[in-house]
């Protein structure tokens, strides 16, 4: 029996895969099956100034296929753009998501395209959560047309305005504010929707992040500020930049909730809990307790500041594919075979596309003028020898 | 005041040296005396009641009144909703109206003054002027930042900088800067129709001048063009260029210039980016002289970047040199003697006309 195989494993994954309601006996197709089935968190939550939700979490065959299916595709297109910066297609900047996808798989099934999420350079899972495709991802990193920035924006400006997700920001911090404004025009504009502004550990000390806070909770504004605590900023840990690295208390005024960011039900489960909040009550912190295999960025080999050991640590007892793997199986929705297959799957999807994005083009040489204004006037603009190139903006 | 008296004999001679051809060109008929700060006020509540998109947001623009009372009586017409004050904390609001300008709202954000801007000023740049290219056209800023620039009186060096050429170097913004009660009208209606970000730069001393303005600016679809120049005075032996307050001190110093037979044309900017280069040029070809003038820090100002330009466009036309005229290349001092050394005065663009012209008078004594 699969429980009681697992039972022998680590002591955390126990209460995790104890079943509290039984799956049906036969199995239905796990793409289509929405039967509900309850399991646990792997933590209870902790609260600030709030009431935790509980750790009974309500999924179903479908949602966790999904979950498994999504988070094994952001894996392997972080990995993959591992291999293609190391080739230098990839240039610049490279900030790798490995790790943290429970995150953005968690928080998608507890909101909707309307709602609106914000985040820093580390975007290339989100962008994908909000329903951005791998060629746009890849062809953008690889600074082609298909990219979702025709190649102009690179890895760190992911943009999909079509399903509210603002970006992809280079500046540490800044897009907290631009977030509550994100919130402040979702009230103003009486839409009932929220906005999820996320931020790491090292920019949960920015000043800005506080002013704007004040603002939000004295306009009632539906923000929700998400800590991604991957418990190093850059190559400084937590505890060597925050006097108090209890970000989900930072808000101080403002509640917060602080959540195991590798589980992705507990991330949904939360998610689902600040939505309702924000929309009575205004903002409220949620601190998601995650971890990045790969270093800060590709520059970063990531094992100067942390050993090795933690690394692998995290990997095997945390991993947040393996979790939703472990559930799959213990509940007896797939078999290993299915799962092994659909990661089979994922891996060629990526093979492929990274092929048909390379075969992408460059940007035409005329795009270095265009959308430098929505209305450019018919102004003139420069290129560095501006007697040789001169452009009108139209 | 001594300067509103003038300002009307000025209004008066300016029609009578004027040739038939431009009145065809400027309102005529002036209809109505308003102060800028009346333009202003009328030109946010109109586009408030056109687009109710349009909220406004800064320190006291709301009970107070507005610290320059140019947002008087908006709260009351429009409501806690779409007129907000803030706490004191520029990084935090202006970052939260450049996010509800992605959404798709219009905010108009105002910075008591300008020297306050610098806390918002990544915002300003990497949040609002680069995301429209960044995201290849998906993401739009439609935000208007304005409030009053450059030096005030007695204020001191912290609240008196000229922000004109930093941020009119930065491609993805629009810079406009009025002068008087039609530019005021007619250029914030424009920042706030534009899609684009705009900073909208004024003075805390026109606010209070007032200005003839005729029927068409009083009229609620008025609007000026975003970069365009407008040659207030015309004239053929030199041009003189300047923007918001000094556009006046030019056109005193070119009725100074007259009585000694020096003819100038007086160029308003209005739009410092995008500059109006072909209008420059143009009158630059015409007299082949030119005098730039401005509030701010000589480095890297307005001015070199209107020499460069009149160099590289129209070199041979040049029969002198480009004379800039600017603020002192020193933090602004208090004491009124110092003070009055560090702003351009009227005698400096006459006198630099007159070395255009190669008629200079020795210099004086001191300074």
């Amino acid at each position: 029996m699969a429980l009681s195989y697992l039972r022998s494993s680590s002591s955390r994954s126990v209460n995790l895969l104890k079943p509290l309601s039984s799956s049906l006996p036969l199995r239905r197709p796990i793409s289509t099956d929405t039967t509900p089935i309850t399991v646990e968190t792997s933590v209870p939550f902790t609260s600030h100034q709030c009431d935790a939700p509980s750790r009974s979490v309500e999924t179903n065959p479908k949602e966790l296929l999904t979950f498994f299916r999504d988070m094994a595709l952001m894996r392997r297109m972080e990995i993959a753009a591992d291999s293609l910066y190391k080739a230098k297609l990839i240039r610049g900047f490279c900030h790798l998501y490995d790790g943290q996808e429970a995150v953005a798989v968690g928080m998608e099934a507890a909101v909707t395209k309307k709602d609106c999420i914000i985040t820093a350079y580390r975007d290339h899972c989100t962008f994908i959560g909000r329903g951005g495709t791998l060629l746009e991802v890849f062809a953008e990193l690889m600074g082609r047309q298909a990219g979702c920035s025709k190649g102009k924006g690179g890895s760190m400006h992911f943009y999909k305005k079509d399903s509210n997700f603002y970006g992809g920001h280079g500046i540490v911090g800044a897009q907290v504010p631009l977030g509550c404004g994100l919130a402040f025009a979702q009230k103003y504009s009486k839409d009932e929707t929220v906005t999820f502004a996320l931020y790491g550990d090292g920019a949960a000390n920015q000043g800005q992040l506080f002013e704007a806070l004040n603002i939000s909770a004295l306009w009632d504004l539906p923000a929700i500020l998400v800590c991604e605590n991957n418990h190093y900023g850059m190559g400084t840990a937590e505890w060597r930049a925050a006097k108090s690295p209890a970000y989900y208390k930072r808000g101080d005024y403002v509640p917060g909730l602080k959540v195991d960011g590798m589980d992705a039900l507990a991330v949904k489960q939360a998610c689902k809990f600040a939505k309702e909040h924000a929309l009575k009550n205004g903002p409220i912190i949620l601190e998601m307790d995650t971890y990045r295999y790969h270093g800060h960025s590709m520059s970063d080999p990531g094992s100067t500041y942390r050993t090795r050991d933690e690394i692998s640590g995290v990997r095997q007892e945390r991993d947040p594919i393996e979790r939703i793997r472990k559930l799959i199986l213990s509940h007896d929705l797939a078999t290993e075979k299915e799962l092994k297959d659909i990661e089979k799957e994922v891996r060629k999807e990526v093979d492929d596309t990274i092929t048909q994005a390379k075969e992408s083009p460059m940007p035409e040489p005329s795009e270095l003028f265009t959308n430098v204004y929505a209305k450019g006037l018919g102004v003139e603009s420069f290129g560095a020898d501006r007697k040789e190139v001169r452009a009108t903006l139209p | 005041m001594l300067a509103t008296a003038s300002q009307r004999i000025l209004g008066q001679s300016f029609q009578n040296i004027r040739p038939a051809v431009s009145v065809l060109r400027s309102y005529s008929s002036a209809a109505k005396q308003i102060t800028v700060r009346d333009a202003l006020n009328s030109a946010l509540d109109e586009e408030m009641s056109a687009d109710p998109k349009v909220f406004l947001m800064g320190e006291e623009v709301g009970e107070y009144q507005g610290a320059y009372k140019i947002t008087k009586g908006l709260l009351e017409k429009y409501g806690p909703e779409r007129v907000l004050d803030t706490p004191i904390t520029e990084a935090g609001f202006t970052g939260i109206g450049v996010g509800a300008a992605y959404y798709g709202l219009k905010p108009v954000v105002e910075f008591m003054t300008f020297n306050f801007s610098m806390q918002a000023i990544d915002h300003i740049i990497n949040s609002a002027a680069k995301s429209n290219y960044m995201s290849a056209g998906q993401i739009s800023v439609p935000i208007v930042f304005r409030g009053p620039n450059g030096a005030a009186a007695g204020v001191g060096a912290q609240h008196s900088q000229c922000y004109a050429s930093w941020y009119a170097s930065c491609p993805g913004l629009k810079v406009l800067s009025p002068y008087n009660s039609e530019d005021a009208r007619g250029l914030l209606k424009a920042a706030i129709r534009d899609p684009d970000p705009v900073v909208f730069l004024e003075n805390e001393l026109l606010y209070g001048e007032s200005f003839s303005v005729s029927d068409e600016v009083l009229d609620s679809s008025f609007c000026l063009p975003i970069g365009k120049a407008k040659i207030e005075r015309e004239g053929k032996d030199v041009t003189i260029t300047a923007f918001s307050k000094m556009v006046g001190y030019a056109l005193k110093a070119a009725e100074m210039l007259e009585k000694d037979g020096i003819y100038a044309e007086v160029i308003n900017l209005r739009s410092i980016r995008p500059l109006d280069r072909s209008t420059i040029n143009a009158s630059v070809r015409k007299t082949n002289r030119l005098i730039t003038v401005e509030e701010g820090f000589p480095q890297h100002g307005v001015g070199a970047e209107i020499c460069a330009s009149v160099v590289e466009e129209s070199f041979a036309y040049l029969d002198a040199p480009v004379e800039r005229i600017a603020g002192a290349d020193v933090p602004m001092p208090y004491a009124a003697n110092l003070e009055r050394l560090a702003v351009p005065q009227i005698e400096d663009i006459v006198r630099a006309a007159k070395r255009a012209c190669y008629r200079s008078v020795p210099l004086a004594a001191t300074a």
